[in-house]
């Protein structure tokens, strides 16, 4: 198996929106990446629409797989292994792509990785030529979570903390919606966000307690839905700057404490949230000099299966498989 | 006959919320209904409370599900991304709703008439920044 000495892996991911294979070499060089980006679909609905999801990722898996082959030049006898999200997510999605990674394992006699797909985020910037030296402290950022972690080894993390109410992208998509700005929030909040004039602090900072590393984004959902209902006439572009502003800095706040707590000077950004360009300048601005932030370009931070692949490789390497027993689970622990 | 309360705090809500919890017996259903920011994570928060459920509860709009261990099984709805009641049809939630724990579901409007009819109506509606309105409904009432 193999091709040219080097460890070809396929990562399969459909924990939420996404449908999506990818082809990895050396768990380090993306060779392939396909996503079946269902965003039109669920604009229309303003959210993820878990039954159309999981169908949608029924029709697309065969395809994507092929596709991903394909792009890589590859074909199944080239494998060395496949990958395949199974936790934490939407279970009936998850199951889909479990489903088949089962099957090519066993048809093909290759080992089967089960992967967390909080650990996929935080490995996207090694697929870009970072190395993936420990420890570092892993921010992980999008619609369903907003969590800290230390990260000492492959499958060796701890939560440092997380978010006591809404993750971040939820606050920024509920935020959008009831602004009427359209689905997804992020990308909305901010591309009007720079478009405003005054920049001044509508709403308070978001404090959840002195001494923790816990996160809130329930209480500044409610401060804009009040600001708005006793300022009605308050132009849209500062709403959205003003929310941002305080929504990202307690991310960049929260991260920065941690990673000087512990003296650890790695630190990785990912999740959706990880490509907006206002978090970007603020880590920029804010970490010192001798601390290094790893942010995975725009298309990594979203969900994708090259970082399954990618992260799949180190277990892989390491001589960890799952059976053909390996089970979806909702939350990231058991 | 429906219970109705005024809470001008989180904490309150919350305590109101945590006195459900204690009471919450095999097969409860609390149905939540109210606006963005009404404060329906805070009642779901104060019910795991009353139920003794240590572990932080947190929203479950991505997930739609979350469950925790308690003095009985608490299972944490979120309806928020269900747009029409035919998808509840592929996600087999009567089968929690059924079972022997405690069902706290968020955004219960959004599953229209699937939801069965003992369940404990609660309405959080919006007085203003820091007032809520709370009724509560048993089905016996």
């Amino acid at each position: 198996m193999g091709r040219d000495g080097v460890i070809l892996g396929l990562g399969l991911e459909s924990s939420c929106d996404e449908t999506a294979a990818a082809v990895a070499a050396d768990g380090r060089t993306i060779l392939s990446s396909a996503v079946s980006s269902q965003i039109d679909l669920h604009r229309e609905y303003c959210g993820v629409v878990p039954e159309i999801a999981s169908r949608a990722h029924l029709e697309a898996v065969n395809y994507l797989i092929d596709a991903a082959l394909k792009q890589a030049e590859a074909g199944f006898g080239d494998l060395d292994y496949v990958s395949v999200t199974n936790r934490p997510g939407l279970v009936g999605s998850l199951l889909i792509t479990v489903q088949s990674a089962k099957a090519i394992s066993y048809a093909l006699g290759i080992p089967l990785i089960g992967v967390s797909h909080l650990e996929a985020h935080l490995y996207a910037p090694f697929l870009e030529g970072a190395e993936r030296e420990f420890p570092f402290i892993g921010l992980l950022v999008s619609g369903g979570n907003t969590a800290l972690y230390e990260v000492r080894g492959t499958g060796d993390m701890k939560v440092i903390g997380r978010t006591t109410d809404d993750a971040v992208g939820e606050a920024f998509d509920k935020a959008a919606k009831f602004l009427d700005l359209g689905y997804p929030g992020g990308p909305a909040i901010e591309r009007l966000a720079e478009r405003a004039e005054k920049r001044e602090a509508l709403f308070p900072k978001i404090l959840p307690g002195p001494g923790d590393f816990r996160f809130s984004y329930s209480g500044i959902k409610t401060a804009l839905i009040n600001y708005v209902r006793k300022n009605p006439g308050t132009p849209l572009p500062d709403i959205a700057w003003s929310f941002q502003e305080r929504a990202l800095e307690l991310l960049v706040r929260r991260t920065l404490a941690a990673s000087r707590e512990r003296g650890i000077k790695r630190i990785v950004v990912a999740g959706g949230v990880a490509a907006n360009g206002r978090l970007r300048e603020m880590f920029g601005q804010s970490r010192r000099e001798d601390e290094t932030v790893l942010l995975p370009s725009a298309g990594l931070c979203t969900d994708n299966a090259a970082m399954v692949a990618g992260l799949g490789y180190r277990y892989y390497v390491s001589g960890k498989s799952d059976g053909l027993g390996l089970d979806v689970m909702a939350k990231e622990f058991a | 006959m429906k219970r109705i309360f005024s809470s001008h705090t989180h904490e309150k809500t919350f305590e109101i919320a945590k006195n459900l919890g204690k009471t919450a017996g095999k097969g409860d259903i609390f149905a939540l209904y109210g606006d963005l920011g009404s404060g329906k994570t805070v009642m779901a928060k104060g019910i795991a409370s009353g139920m003794g459920i240590k572990e932080e509860v947190t929203s479950p709009t991505f997930n739609l599900l979350e469950v925790y261990d308690g003095r009985l099984t608490l299972y944490h709805f979120d309806l928020y991304r269900i747009e029409s009641e035919k998808e509840l049809d592929m996600l087999f939630f009567e089968e929690y709703w059924e079972g022997d724990g405690v069902s706290v579901i968020e955004w219960a409007e959004r599953a229209g008439t699937r939801l069965p009819e003992r369940i404990i109506r609660v309405g959080l509606e919006y007085v203003d920044e820091t007032t809520r309105r709370i009724s509560i409904e048993y089905p016996d009432d």
